[in-house]
């Protein structure tokens, strides 16, 4: 008994180091090479959705195995920073637009313009001539409401960004925090733009908002999730969070702001290093192409060639839901509203006692 | 005099010189040289040019940052008091009182420490949220910030506390308590004139671990902290918001502060003779008491009650459809998704912890009979001492970053376990490290310090005698450094986040994505199994020692009767 | 030649000074004690002999070999800790079996015969199986014996073997070790804080103090003669007493007291303590200066005597009995 154990563990050590090496080694690059091989994909896309992509990819490219690493767009971020000096993924997919701009921005993404780029919005690729990355689907800033907390409490309907500045609402709001929490960013970001960018009215709005909000969370998801059980009456999130919770049987509304939402992107990027699999090359043409647009669909209506599909029982055009959002301003300004922010809402959680 | 053997000084023991070489050499690169790369960020700017303490002002200047500061020290103070004065009391309980279920009791108290963390906050939300099941009863408190998080905390931290003093006050001298009766003393006077003394060591070191664990643990601000700045928190959105290394570098250097002080104060308490129970000591015979009795059982049936309530809130969400809003019992929860690594996660978590669990005790047990009863190299023993208490401060996605920023390089010769189950076994070792080295050298130190000396003379090589001789008289230590490397390695998540290769999820990982993603029953599900495996390495551990425990005590005692 | 010898040992222990210039030679099959309060520094010289410690300066020769470098498996020694040692879970044959199969030459029969003669040596076969913790700590310590011998070692090192146990075992104990010593024939260095075990059990004695040896000779030399007041003091009693011509000592067994005034040559003085000790009285006595000298006497004589507190008594020294120290002693 003790052998055979032994003998496990030394053959799980044994595998594993194999598994290092063979990642290490290069690969020759030929035609054949381009439908086969493993490659490694970093991801920040739900677990359930990963299952459902990848098996369609499969379905079409058996002989490739994909890895795939998926965390929170945070962490998956920060692990691909801190693995800058020699990165580990062959590409990343369906990870936020703004995370992709700091790979850039640090040099490490490797442009490539997949089969099909042309189909893609211009506003949802990056703006080089070769494109370093490239859109799949839109997310955006929704409202997830509790409908039995609501009526519990019997505040008053939803359907703006001002209406949550009535005074019904106070501690009954969770939201993302910014500094944590791409959303979190990006709601902000939209509070400010809608506002004027520069103008003092943004912040004249957010500083309502915060009187009425109970908590700063730190992920984007999670509002949606505490309004989901009830931990909140209203989580300010994003639409596929609260659209999910209600399929599972949630009793929550999902609410798309009048005015408009703060939006991001899923997307794509190749990883610059010395050895690019055929493979990863294949996955990204396959990651825009009309099959797979057509899975993202279903989980996000806005698609980034723009051809709108539909939220299951909204009347409108998703994309018309969009605020016209400037990315270059929000990561110009991203460390001065970050650091304003902190300044001005993050202190008041300072110990009370 | 001349000291003229000093020139022909020649190693004793060349293969055990070697061997500690090459453990010390081991443990640079697991955990020094590592720790390096990332806080040597601090002191430098975002494109690697050198900062000085330009980081450090940056931070302080920041009003909110600051804050947490406050905060942390806040929080980890009041938990750190509160945990010590229940693990107290709670071994106070089962040691020195009548009560009855002492065994119940004693397997309770662990409860905490066989889940993971994100299970306390899901645990104390569903008992105190909006929605939670006291709080519908009528028993509202606010659980969202500050008072969440050290509840949290205090449910991380009661084991180790408890744990420290069940061990402190199973030994006793009951003259001392015969001579206090004989003099008239009440038993306030006794509490505060012998026993607190005998314990005073506990006291110091619980209130030192419980405040470090508390100090650097991210879990709880995560899932219950809400708007609640600590410093953990801050390190987060340094590293996971905004991408800044640097900055996440100064607040992890800040946050090892608490082990350095908990060093120094162990240097002070251990220079300083600390009463040892002298060989003379008879058993203390506890009185009977009714009320004292009544008390405790009071105070333990509390403490058991909130354990026990927070499994059955557990267990409620994992068999019920969606809790609150739909009650129907399903045992669905166990399907796992595919996308969370499904059941094969859970697979790979035991694979992980037991390879962690055999490799982590292989070391540290070799490592510290090195540096307790060797004999060679006084300089290297002192510094792997010295460095033992550093990963207790160590937050783990202060390892999980600094073993990317060390093992990814490619200079690295070891590269090529980046990506593999290996450097999850290596993170968690040194992660885990600071308790079993204290399990490890506490067990050594009772060995009779000739047992070596003796070989030598019979000319039986150094190996055999720790073989034969040492590992034996040793074994509950060591399977308790097992079980402990084991259970944590089950349970762990900050580190192994960054570092879980592509094709090998883990299950406590899992848990936290199916919590992110709102499948909180799922989450139940996936903890109950956990909790189930180390029950059963638990359970293990309770049986062997429960057929040796008699042979082992008498064979110890034969070594304390001098 | 000395089958054991050591040149000129010095050792200290972070700046302190444990062995100054330390010279003692042991000869073949004798067995010496080391005698001396604790921390003089003899378990330390025991140490440096059996090479568990090495020394900062000095030779260690044993059998004309310089093993001052040499680690103790290559001496070639037995030896038996205070504490004894005994490895807890092993029975007591396991305990010797567990050297002695080291020795590649023997066959697991000559090894089981070996460790049964040794066993039967210090009168425990009938306990071979039996674990430490179930055996007395006589028994432990005869256990701890059998082992130091069973590999027929050059040479015999015991630290303080007797000082865990009861008078009784104690002294049964030393006679045992002596009559296995003399049956052996082995040379056997032991140390010891106990003047009664090195009196009765030592060939010769070397006292140490302070890092230094103070005094070697046989038991009967190094009480009779002490060659200085810290010997005299340590070893047996002694009273000190000063006059205009020098420092001299008396051992109270040799002081005659009288209750009659004789003729010549007395003290006077007035009991101001009797102590019984079994066969003995020891009359403590205050001398017209204020000395305070005591003297022991047979229980019977004492008896006889009729003394009591405060009666008046006149004690003789015999010059023969009387010890001169050159240097000067301050007042006891």
């Amino acid at each position: 008994m003790k052998r055979r154990i032994l003998t496990y563990i030394v053959s799980v050590l044994l595998l594993t180091g194999s598994i290092g090496t063979l990642n290490g080694c290069g690969q020759q690059q030929t035609q054949a090479d381009a439908a086969k091989g493993d490659i490694t994909v970093y991801t920040a896309l739900e677990d359930e959705q990963v299952t459902e992509y990848l098996a369609a990819f499969n379905k079409k490219y058996p002989d490739i195995k994909v890895n795939t690493v998926r965390e929170s767009t945070g962490t998956i971020t920060a692990k691909l920073l801190a693995e800058k000096e020699n990165p580990q993924a062959d590409l990343v997919w369906g990870t936020a637009a703004s995370s992709m701009m700091v790979l850039d921005n640090q040099g490490m993404l490797e442009p490539y313009a997949p089969t099909g780029v042309e189909r893609i919005l211009p506003k949802f690729k990056s703006d080089k001539k070769v494109p370093t990355w490239v859109g799949n689907d839109v997310w955006e800033t929704a409202i997830v409401v509790n409908t039995v907390e609501a009526k519990k409490l019997g505040l008053p309907e939803i359907k703006s960004y001002q209406d949550l500045l009535k005074p019904e609402f106070k501690g009954h709001i969770v939201m993302s925090n910014p500094n944590s929490s791409g959303t979190g960013f990006l709601t902000v970001s939209a509070a400010l733009q809608l506002n004027g960018k520069d103008s003092e009215k943004g912040w004249e709005y957010l500083d309502k908002l915060h009187e009425n909000i109970s908590q700063y969370v730190h992920s984007g998801s999670k509002p949606a999730k505490m309004a989901a059980a009830g931990e909140t009456a209203v989580g300010i999130s994003f639409g596929y969070a609260g659209i999910s919770q209600k399929s599972k049987g949630a009793p929550v509304e999902v609410i798309f702001p009048t005015e408009g939402s703060g939006w991001d992107l899923e997307a794509n990027a190749l990883m610059k290093k010395d050895d690019i699999k055929p493979a990863a090359k294949t996955f990204l043409n396959w990651a825009i192409s009309d099959d797979a647009m057509n899975l993202y669909k279903a989980n996000y209506p806005i698609i980034a060639t723009g051809e709108g599909g539909k939220y299951e029982g909204f009347a409108f055009n998703p994309v018309d839901q969009l605020i016209d959002n400037d990315f270059s301003w929000a990561s110009e300004n991203r460390d001065n509203i970050l650091k304003k922010w902190m300044e001005k809402y993050d202190s008041k959680s300072a110990p009370k006692e | 005099m001349m000291l003229n053997n000093k020139q022909k000084l020649q190693i004793k023991n060349p293969s055990q010189s070697i061997l500690m070489l090459v453990l010390t050499f081991t443990f640079f690169t697991g955990m020094v040289l590592p720790l390096f790369t990332l806080f040597i960020k601090a002191f430098q700017n975002s494109d690697g040019g050198f900062a000085g303490f330009g980081n450090y002002l940056k931070y302080f200047s920041q009003p909110a940052l600051s804050y947490s500061v406050i905060n942390t020290i806040n929080v980890s103070f009041i938990t750190s008091v509160i945990s010590t004065v229940l693990g107290f009391a709670y071994a106070y309980a089962l040691r020195r009182t009548n009560i009855k279920l002492k065994k119940i009791f004693r397997y309770a108290a662990l409860f905490p420490i066989f889940v993971p963390t994100v299970v306390h906050g899901i645990g104390l939300i569903v008992l105190f949220g909006k929605q939670g099941i006291l709080t519908q009863l009528g028993f509202f408190i606010e659980i969202y910030g500050k008072t969440g998080i050290i509840l949290s905390e205090i449910i991380y931290t009661f084991p180790q506390s408890f744990l420290m003093f069940y061990v402190a006050l199973h030994y006793a001298d009951g003259r001392l308590y015969e001579v206090a009766d004989s003099m008239g003393c009440n038993a306030l006077v006794k509490f505060l004139r012998i026993t607190l003394p005998e314990v005073k060591y506990t006291l110091i070191n619980s209130l030192f671990v419980c405040f470090t664990l508390s100090f650097t643990d991210f879990g709880a601000p995560k899932v219950i902290g809400g708007s609640f700045n600590v410093l953990a928190t801050d390190l987060y959105k340094q590293v996971a918001g905004q991408f800044n290394f640097n900055m996440g570098a100064v607040v992890s250097t800040l946050l090892l502060i608490p082990a350095l002080l908990t060093f120094a104060a162990d240097r002070a308490l251990n220079s300083g003779n600390f009463s040892e129970i002298s060989s003379k000591a008879i058993k203390l015979k506890i009185k009977d008491n009714k009320l004292r009795d009544a008390m405790f059982f009071t105070v333990c049936f509390l403490i058991f009650s909130f354990f026990l309530l927070i499994i059955g809130a557990l267990t409620l969400d994992a068999l019920m459809k969606y809790y609150p809003y739909e009650r129907s019992f399903t045992f669905g929860h166990f399907k796992f998704s595919q996308s969370t690594g499904g059941i094969q996660s859970f697979v790979n978590s035991i694979v992980m912890s037991l390879l962690t669990a055999v490799f982590g005790t292989i070391f540290i047990f070799v490592y510290s009979y090195l540096i307790e009863k060797g004999k060679e190299m006084r300089t290297l023993k002192k510094i792997g001492r010295l460095l033992s208490v550093v990963p207790i401060a160590l937050p783990g996605m202060v390892i999980g970053l600094s073993f990317i920023f060390f093992f990814n390089s490619r200079e690295n010769p070891l590269n090529f376990i980046y990506g593999t189950v290996v450097i999850l076994v290596l993170a968690n070792i040194v992660h885990f490290y600071s308790v079993p080295y204290v399990t490890a050298a506490g067990a050594l130190r009772k060995l009779d310090k000739e047992f070596e000396s003796i070989a030598e003379s019979m000319r039986i090589p150094g190996w055999k005698v720790f073989l034969k001789v040492s590992v034996p008289m040793s074994f509950p230590a060591i399977l308790e450094i097992f079980m402990f490397y084991f259970v944590n390695s089950m349970v762990t998540v900050s580190a192994v986040v960054f570092l879980y290769p592509a094709d090998f999820k883990i299950a406590s990982v899992a848990i936290t994505h199916m919590e992110e993603a709102g499948d909180i029953a799922q989450a139940a599900a996936m903890s109950l199994l956990i909790l189930l495996v180390n029950l059963i390495i638990r359970g293990s551990y309770e049986i062997y020692m429960f057929f040796n425990r008699k042979h082992q005590k008498k064979m110890e005692e034969v070594m304390l009767d001098d | 030649m000395s089958y054991l010898k050591v040149e000129n040992i010095y050792k200290q222990f972070a700046g302190k000074v444990a062995l100054e210039d330390v010279n003692a030679e042991f000869e073949k099959g004798e067995l010496v004690c080391i005698l001396g309060p604790s921390g003089c520094g003899k378990t330390t010289l025991l140490r440096i002999i059996a090479g568990l410690e090495t020394a900062d300066g000095g030779k260690v020769i044993i059998d004309g070999r310089d093993c001052t470098m040499l680690p103790p498996s290559k001496r070639n020694f037995g030896i038996v800790f205070q504490s004894y040692a005994l490895f807890p879970n092993m029975t007591v044959e396991q305990n010797i079996l567990f050297g002695l199969s080291e020795q590649k030459k023997l066959n697991r029969k000559q090894l089981r015969s070996r460790a049964l003669e040794v066993l039967e040596l210090v009168d425990l076969t009938e306990h071979k199986n039996k674990y430490p913790f179930q055996l007395s700590g006589g028994q432990q310590q005869r256990t701890a014996l059998a082992r130091a011998i069973a590999l027929s070692p050059g040479y015999l090192l015991l630290d303080e073997p007797l000082s865990a146990l009861d008078a009784k075992v104690r002294s049964k104990l030393r006679l045992e070790i002596r009559r296995i010593q003399r049956e052996l024939g082995i040379t056997t260095v032991m140390v010891t804080h106990d003047q009664e075990e090195a009196l009765t059990m030592a060939d010769r004695i070397i006292v140490m103090n302070n890092a230094v040896i103070e005094q070697v000779g046989a038991p009967r030399a190094i009480y009779e003669r002490p060659e200085n007041k810290f010997v005299a003091d340590f070893i047996g009693t002694m009273n000190f007493y000063h006059n205009s011509t020098g420092d001299f000592g008396i051992r109270p067994e040799n002081i005659i007291l009288t209750k009659n005034k004789p003729s010549e040559n007395y003290l006077t003085g007035k009991i101001t303590f009797l102590e019984f000790k079994g066969a003995m009285i020891r009359v403590y006595s205050k001398l017209h200066d204020n000395c305070e000298i005591c003297a022991d006497l047979p229980a019977e004589t004492a008896a006889a005597m009729e003394l009591t507190e405060n009666d008046t008594v006149y004690l003789r020294i015999a010059d023969r009995h009387l010890i001169q120290y050159a240097e000067a002693l301050e007042a006891v």
